[in-house]
């Protein structure tokens, strides 16, 4: 039995497991929530995959690392990027979250169930990861990358990088 | 490819180059915007809409059966469908360039609402994921006007915005229309519409397209 045969779509996302986000190595793609779906037919294996934020630039990274995780299991991959309106911050996992947080990086709060209001974001219960006080502010509503705002902790006096709820 | 497209792939075409023009033009204030925080909100919402280009450029380029590269970068000044309001050449004029940030969001959000009941189900799924992403480019113009209407510079931006009404009534058509003079609390005016380009535009699509056009074909 060849290798390739014994491959079951649980192998395959215990691989993409191990594919870091390219701009935040701590999260993995599949913490990320990303990974959509895994279709393995034979020596052939489908990855359906949604970006994050649109004009998100690791997403060319995402797709190879991901084609890279799958042939190193021996099979060929087609990695499928699907733009529809199944992902949202809400799709990153409770491990994911905490790993965020860990590398000083506040995780995305629940998705509201109407549109996104500024004074959510001025007033709101967004906790420091440094030191877990929620006395903080926003600063800016656009950080280093698409996916992050900049808050201010007046606890700790230290900014941080907020994920943006979408 | 043919100068008119068929219907549905001409509306992609107008959105992608909308936002792939803006998204050139905001990004024109990386380094120079007023401060540092501005600096790092043009590029990042810049950035985005270059994003939301590539998207609708993708579905269009599957019908049309080319590349979103292609499209974005290959073809002639002539054949763009980007409104004359986002090709305008506004650095080094801020309030203009928030004038025209808040009137295209407000109108964007418009459009953007009706797609996402379209009957192509990739479309309506693309424009909702937009839509959450546009939310914070909204928050962003929306604090801006709120900001300058207050200040010592309310004349300054109410002209911007008086000068820039009659493009921003050119992003959209029809019953559009009447909806973006509500949000906007202005009054109808005749609009200038997309097919004419303005003078700043062939520099721009000069800038825009030299990498394709030194290295034809080329990719990065």
């Amino acid at each position: 039995m060849s290798l390739a045969s014994a491959l079951t779509a649980e192998r395959v996302w215990e691989a993409l497991a191990d594919v870091p986000d390219p701009e935040i190595p701590v999260i993995s793609v599949v913490d990320l929530g990303v990974v959509r779906d895994v279709q393995v037919d034979g020596e052939r294996v489908r990855v359906e995959f949604t970006p994050t934020f649109l004009g998100c630039p690791a997403l060319d990274v995402m797709r190879t690392q991901m084609a890279d995780a799958v042939r190193a299991l021996g099979a060929e991959p087609e990695v499928v990027v699907v733009t529809d309106d199944g992902w949202s911050t809400d799709r990153i996992s409770a491990v994911g979250r905490e790993k965020l947080r860990k590398a000083g990086y506040g995780p995305p709060t629940p998705r509201p169930t109407g549109p996104i209001q500024l004074v959510q974001l001025q007033t709101g219960a967004f906790r420091c990861p440094y030191c877990n006080s929620i006395d903080t502010r926003l600063d800016n509503l656009f950080g280093p990358t698409a996916c992050r705002s900049i808050r201010y902790c007046r606890n700790c006096r230290q900014p941080f990088e907020q994920f943006k709820t979408i | 490819m043919s100068a008119q497209a068929p219907p549905r792939t001409e509306l992609l075409l107008q959105l992608a180059d909308d936002e792939l023009v803006l998204g050139w033009r905001d990004s024109e204030w990386t380094g120079i915007a007023p401060f540092l925080e501005e600096d790092v909100a043009f590029s990042s919402i810049a950035q985005t809409e270059i994003g939301h280009a590539r998207a609708f450029y993708e579905l269009a380029a599957a019908e049309l059966d080319t590349t979103a590269d292609e499209l974005a970068f290959d073809r002639r000044p002539e054949e763009y469908r980007c409104a004359p309001l986002v090709e305008l050449n506004l650095v080094h004029d801020w309030a203009k360039s928030v004038a025209r940030r808040w009137l295209y969001e407000t109108a964007d959000a418009i459009r953007v609402d009706s797609l996402k009941a379209s009957d192509w189900p990739e479309l309506a799924g693309l424009a909702a994921k937009i839509e959450r992403e546009e939310a914070y480019h909204a928050l962003h113009a929306g604090m801006w006007h709120d900001r300058l209407t207050r200040s010592t510079a309310r004349e300054r931006f109410a002209t911007a915005v008086d000068e820039l009404w009659p493009y921003a009534l050119g992003l959209v058509e029809g019953d559009q229309r009447r909806i973006l003079c509500e949000a906007a609390g202005r009054e109808d005016v005749p609009a200038v519409e997309r097919g004419a380009h303005v003078e700043d535009w062939p520099a721009l699509w000069e800038e825009m397209t030299m990498v394709r056009r030194t290295v034809p074909g080329g990719s990065w």
